[in-house]
């Protein structure tokens, strides 16, 4: 029954009742992960964000901010989203999936609307408090907050329903991008490149979206099971029916072993996804190719084409992962995916194209596939009880990859080209050191075994208690 | 689930309903975001 004498986002008035369909889960888990997936599309800003005192994107005045200051919002709210999902994890566990998904609507709302005012006022330091630090902790806490609802709602679907929802942040990217282009068109009259209005614009927008998941979202009750599941008898090694608490996780060696799991697999992906335009347009370059060269729209093409990959990849193999076993799947991402990226600066000497891009895509489809299959994995080793907390741990790996595989690339990639390597040869070094960081990231998910029973909890666990 | 209520069709239905509509508030977005990648990837192949 529900407690009525509750506040409307306490945990206990979002326990479904009876007849409730687990259908509707995850609908609001998306509504969540559409929303805050528009960080990925934070580069279309780039450009009118560098322009706002000259008016032309080709030539800033004096005083525009360079793009190397606005990359800057974007990685602080990358680095946001690592600590304050590990950091309200556990208080996520503790007061359920309602109070936490409307602090993430009002964060990342409202962070876009401080970041309007320090457009209007022209102060970058604003732009950083509001859409990287405000907007970075709405990202973390909504990142995390239907996953450990969403296992338990599906425990004999882990992957299937983790996939979905994550699915979500790759395909808020895709919604985010025209969405900020056709607003910022829309206003370009009333304001400098239309920017601050859009930024209301999104801001709001994304508030209201985000409403649906907060008031959708319900929690099963302890003892609810779908209907004809019965777990099974024979379990894997790796499956654990018992339950470890997010700070005993984090002094186990598996935990650590999966930081690295998703540390390699984060780097290696950004590889990619931070080159991509550059690198088809110069590998496949008119020199190279003649006539028919990739130019600047085929690849903004390739790299629409690798965002749809990264979604798909997400529900796939995360689903895949269900029938596989998550330390397979993950085996199969690193050892495939080293392969592939060893070949691929092999295809781009070649100028094979075609190839060439159904193998980058592939990557990106694991890449996303090791982001969704990261929770059901730490349900399998851990159990649900604290699942969200762990995760929310585990995502600091994915900060710290957004700094590595940025300083990886850059670094690699300009001293190549200041030796004189021009075209596929200016990434071969990237591909081959991306490739090495998978082949670690391949023995760290060999090396994960079944957790000691000492970390697990002693007798029943109960939801609420998850944050004491 | 609970037997009981799944027993009263007119509940059945109103659940099955909503279900469609929670998936139409998220879907069509989405839908909407994948054509618009979908369109600018065929670039790629011209």
């Amino acid at each position: 029954m529900p407690d009525f004498s509750a506040g409307l986002l306490d945990r206990s008035r979002t326990i479904a009742g009876p007849g409730y369909n687990r259908w509707l889960v995850p609908p609001a888990a998306l509504a969540i992960h559409l929303a805050i997936g528009q960080a990925y599309a934070f580069s279309v800003f780039n450009k009118p964000l560098g322009s706002l005192i000259s008016g032309d994107a080709d030539h800033p005045a004096a005083g525009d901010w360079t793009l190397a200051q606005i990359g800057i919002t974007f990685s602080i709210a990358i680095v946001l989203l690592g600590l304050s999902a590990a950091l309200f994890g556990k208080w996520l566990e503790r007061v359920g999936p309602r109070k936490a998904m409307l602090a993430s609507a009002l964060c990342f709302g409202g962070g876009f609307l401080i970041a309007s005012l320090g457009v209007s006022l022209h102060n970058i330091w604003l732009v950083y408090f509001g859409y990287g630090f405000v907007g970075g902790i709405g990202l973390g806490i909504g990142y995390i907050s239907p996953v450990s609802t969403l296992i338990k709602w599906f425990p004999d679907r882990k992957g299937v329903a983790t996939g979905m929802a994550i699915m979500g942040f790759g395909g808020g990217a895709m919604i985010g991008s025209p969405l900020a282009v056709a607003l910022m068109s829309h206003f370009k009259g009333s304001a400098p490149q239309g920017v601050a209005p859009t930024f209301i614009a999104m801001g709001l927008i994304y508030l209201l979206f985000m409403q649906f998941g907060v008031w959708t979202i319900r929690v099963p009750a302890d003892d609810w099971k779908p209907a004809g599941y019965v777990p099974s008898e024979e379990h894997s090694a790796l499956i654990t029916t018992g339950n470890v608490s997010a700070d005993n996780a984090i002094k186990t060696p598996q935990f650590w072993l999966l930081w690295v799991v998703l540390l390699c697999n984060v780097t290696a992906g950004i590889g990619v996804l931070e080159t991509a335009s550059p690198l088809i347009q110069e590998t496949f370059s008119k020199a190279a190719l003649g006539d028919k060269f990739v130019t600047p729209a085929a690849a903004a093409g390739f790299v629409g084409l690798l965002s749809l990959f990264n979604l798909l990849g997400r529900f796939f193999w995360s689903s895949a992962s269900d029938k596989l076993g998550r330390k397979p799947t993950y085996l199969l991402y690193f050892g495939l995916g080293a392969v592939l990226y060893a070949i691929i600066p092999t295809l781009g000497h070649n100028l094979q194209l075609t190839l060439y891009v159904v193998v980058a895509c592939l990557i990106i489809s694991m890449y996303g596939g090791g982001f969704a299959t990261a929770p059901a994995y730490l349900s399998d080793l851990f159990g649900k009880y604290q699942v969200g907390a762990i995760h929310g741990r585990l995502l600091t790996a994915w900060s710290t990859a957004a700094i590595l595989g940025h300083l990886i690339v850059s670094t690699l990639s300009e001293h190549a080209k200041a030796n004189g390597l021009t075209g596929a040869a200016a990434y071969q070094s990237v591909f081959y050191t991306m490739a090495g960081v998978l082949a670690v990231g391949f023995l760290a998910d060999l090396a994960v075994t079944a957790v000691n029973e000492k970390y697990q909890e002693k007798g029943p666990v109960t939801i609420e208690a998850g944050g004491h | 689930m609970n037997p009981k209520a799944n027993s009263n069709p007119t509940a059945k239905e109103s659940a099955g309903g909503s279900t469609v509509l929670a998936w139409l508030y998220v879907g069509v977005p989405l839908a909407w975001g994948v054509s618009q990648t979908f369109i600018k990837a065929l670039a790629l192949f011209k």
